[in-house]
């Protein structure tokens, strides 16, 4: 294990910055997301949850996927995936234990068959550096959906406290890394991360979310579980906004759509929320009319469609982004807690 | 570069057929005159319109057909509008083939087959139909009920009336909704015929058609005695990408269009009641 | 705040009992102590989980858009500030009125739990106020904090009284106070026009077209959004820089100009806290300035500045040109 102090860690972005894409989490305008770091950015390692998850590193919230030119009947159809063929690769730094189990979550669904190529080859050419958590707070229950929030994974991990960044490569693109920045490292923080490990871990025991009972949530229960009575009063307040579906690292639903330009149309896609009243809309006709089955889509998706097709593994990671976030205080945990088995009153 | 799949190909329409008010039938090549790519009976393509937006349709055609692909398209939206407005000679993009076939090697081998559709529903049972026909010597009893609100309705009663009724060994049941002038064959919902036609149970049946029809003729058959796991339908909900990963087409733990768009009926019964 | 939602409860009770109302439109109970939300009781069972406390900042009004439709009459719960917009939406021909029973509330300003958190206080258990002392209770242990610094934006500077009301439960009346809610409009007219270009990318580049702020805000009552419709051209829910920083934001202040009664919950249900009101009230200002002082949301008739015409009106060029008094 190497460590770096606080102080240094301006010169340990600039020289990663060197060869590779800095994402770290910078406030803007008040508030902490993911951005390309750059000299004179307010970097915070602190902040406990961006606003938005890094997952728009690998899936942006808008992308352009082709282009085609028309003339008269005829189509060409313009590849525009070379451009990342000239994209240096990147270091994503900072992620949360939470969000990094939500990139494998995405992994499931962009890297299975067939290979999204979009997601892919950002996904392949970014170097994962995740921190500890050391201050969770009331709205975290990644405990329950089995995640060490003082051990995540990634290429490398990394813990903060007062003084240092204490590092530790676990992959081949880690070790990479590490050789990169050697020279501001230096050996040590084994004892001082198990004993922030051991801290933080006590707190997280004490979390009010942290034993969430699931176990109603399996495939046989689907249809019990979708007919339920309470999906009608849990949704009454639902403003039908995507904020929770924007802010959640695991959400992935998207919309392919063109847009018309001088030089030819642009066929691009971009976030979309099982939320909105459109998302199901055909020319004849919608299979969702109402709030209530577009907030039930949501939440079966993430406790019960999505462990279904993927091995049990849920899509929610207990973030708690949407608890912070839901304008009128609905979320996932008051799903968990109506629907999800009889340990959670 | 990895393959895409949401990176379309370039195809060439090179005929247009009209068959009712609202439906046209498209012929697809791609610009090398070829097949753009292999499907089964059942399964779907993207179809798409630069500018304007791409729509999911079931390939028409038959496997067996080497030359071109054919896509019967009802026009009720904005990219069917402008599909319609198309000619021999303009190129659309076209991606695929998607989704699940009908088992026509699998449980369709060997069996008698009953084939119900209404209305634009016949366009997926069409492909798989001529698949039968094309290797008519692996399948039974061949027993196709199809109607439309008017004969003018009926889609590609041509190659139906000229070639599938002249086959001797194919029973094919027309109605339509209501008495019409010219029309001297059977008139009166699909359901309703199903039942009057009292249809040997033990055949394994397609159904293809307005959820309407669907509901009606599936209870019209369980009352005849067919059992729900030879039963097979189609699917349709708003899809984008095709794979299973957009979210669009979602029920319960099945994406349409990769878990679909054919389902056997006791498959359908386990899903949520959301399509 | 307690004695006051003591007398609501026993409001909403009696009027469910009596049969008087088929419903009643309020806060219901979270998890926390600081995350109540809007609700329907159709019961007295139901009304286990009621709530009103220094949290229920939501803005009820526009949920009765369909709520009120139904059978029977509904009674609502309005703060202040959530009577000038219900007030608006009957002028608009949302919510009818004979359906809606209105019990007034008092507010006294309702906390911001983000910026009490952002005090640095976390694992909040229990919170009391006493006049301008917000006594927090953590896991941690207990802090005070002074009330101004943490109350939701939209209570900064609000000096509204109660505008519709078929009773009313109040125990505290707010004094009316000196603030200046425009205060922070005349900042951003102060900067040079590069200056508040900055300012409005810097905010606006922040928005993740969730449209939070356009589906709570009850002036956006548009059965069909233009954004949202496939067939208008415009429609986009795609979070393209260009559009997003210069137009979606301000298109919508020009959709509810004049008819915007800065109840200020754009802001508020914001996930990145752009200061959205101030697009909105930028508009007051000016349409106080150019047609004299008007507050849309105080009555449910009459014509408003922007939808009546008098020969002494301004001329557009002169607002253009900046030369209109």
């Amino acid at each position: 294990m190497y460590r770096i102090s606080k102080e240094k860690l301006n010169d340990l972005y600039a020289k990663i910055n060197e060869t590779s894409g800095l994402y770290i989490p910078v406030k803007r305008a008040g508030e902490v997301n993911y951005a390309v770091w750059g000299e004179g950015k307010e970097v915070s390692l602190e902040t406990l949850k961006t606003v938005k998850s890094p997952k728009s590193m690998f899936f942006p919230q808008t992308e352009n996927m082709m282009k085609f030119k028309t003339d008269g009947k005829n189509i060409e159809v313009i590849d525009v995936r070379e451009q990342f063929d000239e994209r240096r690769p990147f270091v994503l730094f900072g992620v949360k234990a939470c969000d990094y189990k939500a990139i494998e979550v995405l992994d499931k669904v962009f890297l299975g068959d067939p290979v999204d190529s979009y997601y892919k080859m950002r996904r392949e050419t970014t170097t994962i550096v995740t921190l500890a958590c050391s201050r969770p707070e009331e709205s975290c229950f990644c405990k329950v959906f089995d995640v060490d929030a003082t051990a995540p994974q990634g290429d490398v991990t990394t813990w903060l406290d007062a003084e240092y960044l204490y590092w530790q490569a676990n992959t081949e693109k880690g070790e990479a890394l590490t050789a990169l920045v050697q020279e501001l490292l230096e050996e040590g923080g084994e004892t001082e991360v198990a004993t922030q490990q051991a801290q933080t871990k006590a707190v997280i025991e004490r979390l009010p979310f942290s034993n969430l009972d699931l176990s109603r949530f399996t495939p046989e229960n689907l249809n019990a579980l979708f007919n339920e009575k309470e999906w009608e009063e849990m949704s009454e307040a639902c403003l039908g906004c995507g904020t929770c579906t924007f802010v959640c690292p695991t959400c992935q639903c998207f919309d392919i759509r063109d847009f018309k330009t001088n030089e030819g149309v642009i066929r691009y896609r971009c976030w979309d929320s099982c939320m909105y009243s459109d998302f199901t809309l055909m020319a004849h006709g919608n299979s969702r009319t109402t709030q209530m089955q577009r907030f039930r889509q949501r939440f079966m998706h993430k406790l019960v469609y999505y462990p279904s097709q993927y091995d049990g593994t849920y899509s929610c990671v207990g973030c708690g982004r949407c608890v912070n976030k839901c304008p009128q205080n609905l979320n996932i945990v008051k799903v968990i807690k109506t629907l999800g088995g009889k340990n959670n009153d | 570069m990895i393959e895409e799949t949401l990176i379309p190909k370039v195809g060439v329409i090179t005929d247009v057929r009209k068959d009712t008010p609202d439906v046209k039938t498209f012929r697809v090549v791609g610009t090398d005159g070829k097949k753009l790519f292999q499907h089964m009976p059942g399964q779907c393509a993207m179809v798409s319109v630069p500018g304007v937006g791409e729509c999911m349709f079931s390939i028409t055609s038959s496997p067996t057909n080497e030359e071109y692909m054919e896509f019967s398209i009802k026009k009720c939206g904005c990219v069917t509008e402008v599909i319609h407005a198309m000619e021999v000679g303009q190129q659309i993009t076209v991606r695929g083939p998607y989704g699940k076939n009908f088992p026509v090697e699998e449980d369709f081998k060997g069996k008698d087959l009953l084939f119900i559709a209404g209305g634009i529903g016949l366009a997926p049972l069409r492909s798989v139909i001529n698949y039968v026909r094309h290797y008519r010597d692996h399948y039974g009893k061949v027993v196709i009920v199809y109607g439309a609100r008017s004969k003018d309705d009926l889609v590609d009663i041509e190659e139906i009336q000229t070639e599938w009724m002249n086959e001797p060994n194919i029973e094919v049941y027309l109605t339509i909704d209501r008495p019409q002038e010219g029309w001297d064959g059977h008139v009166g919902f699909v359901p309703a015929y199903v039942k009057e036609l009292g249809l040997d149970p033990n055949m394994t049946a397609v159904l293809c058609g307005p959820p309407i029809m669907i509901k009606f003729t599936l209870a019209g058959l369980l009352e005849l005695g067919f059992e729900k796991s030879r039963v097979y339908t189609t699917l349709e909900l708003r899809m984008k990408c095709g794979v299973g990963k957009c979210g669009r087409c979602n029920v319960g733990d099945k994406f349409v269009c990769k878990d679909g768009p054919v389902f056997r009926m006791t498959e359908l019964d386990e899903l949520p009641d959301e399509y | 705040m307690k004695e006051v939602e003591m007398k609501m409860l026993e409001r909403a009770k009696a009027l469910l009992e009596s049969g008087e109302v088929a419903r009643v439109v309020a806060w219901k109970k979270g998890d926390f102590c600081f995350d109540p939300s809007p609700a329907v009781f159709e019961s007295v069972e139901e009304l286990d989980t009621f709530v009103y406390d220094w949290f229920c900042g939501a803005n009820l009004s526009k949920y009765l858009i369909q709520i009120a439709k139904k059978e029977g009459k509904t009674a609502v719960f309005l703060k202040p500030c959530d009577t000038y917009s219900f007030n608006q939406l009957v002028k608009e021909h949302r919510i009818d009125r004979e359906k809606v029973y209105v019990i007034a509330v008092e507010c006294l300003a309702k906390l911001d739990v983000e910026k009490m958190k952002a005090k640095g206080v976390s694992m909040i258990e229990s919170v009391e106020v006493v006049d301008k002392d917000v006594h927090v209770k953590t896991a941690y242990g207990e802090e005070t904090l002074y009330k101004p610094d943490v109350v939701l934006t939209k209570c900064e500077t609000c000096n509204k009284t109660h505008q519709a009301k078929d009773e009313e439960i109040i125990l505290h009346e707010r004094p009316e106070r000196d603030v200046n809610r425009f205060a922070e409009v005349e900042k951003l007219e102060a900067m040079t026009e590069d200056e508040r270009f900055a300012f409005w990318r810097n905010q606006l580049s922040k928005c993740i077209r969730c449209n939070a702020c356009r589906n709570v805000c009850p002036a956006c009552s548009c059965v069909k959004c233009v954004f949202d419709n496939p067939a208008s051209g415009i429609s986009a829910k795609a979070n393209d820089d260009q559009f997003e920083e210069q137009l979606f934001h301000i298109i919508r202040a020009f959709h509810v100009a004049g008819r915007c009664t800065d109840c200020g919950e754009c802001s508020r249900v914001c996930p990145q806290n752009i200061p959205l009101h101030l697009l909105n009230r930028k508009f007051i200002k000016d349409i106080d300035g150019l047609y004299g002082e008007f507050q849309a949301g105080e009555t449910t008739e009459g014509k408003t500045p922007l939808t009546s015409f008098t020969e002494g009106d301004v001329e557009p060029k002169d607002v253009f040109n900046g030369e209109a008094k």
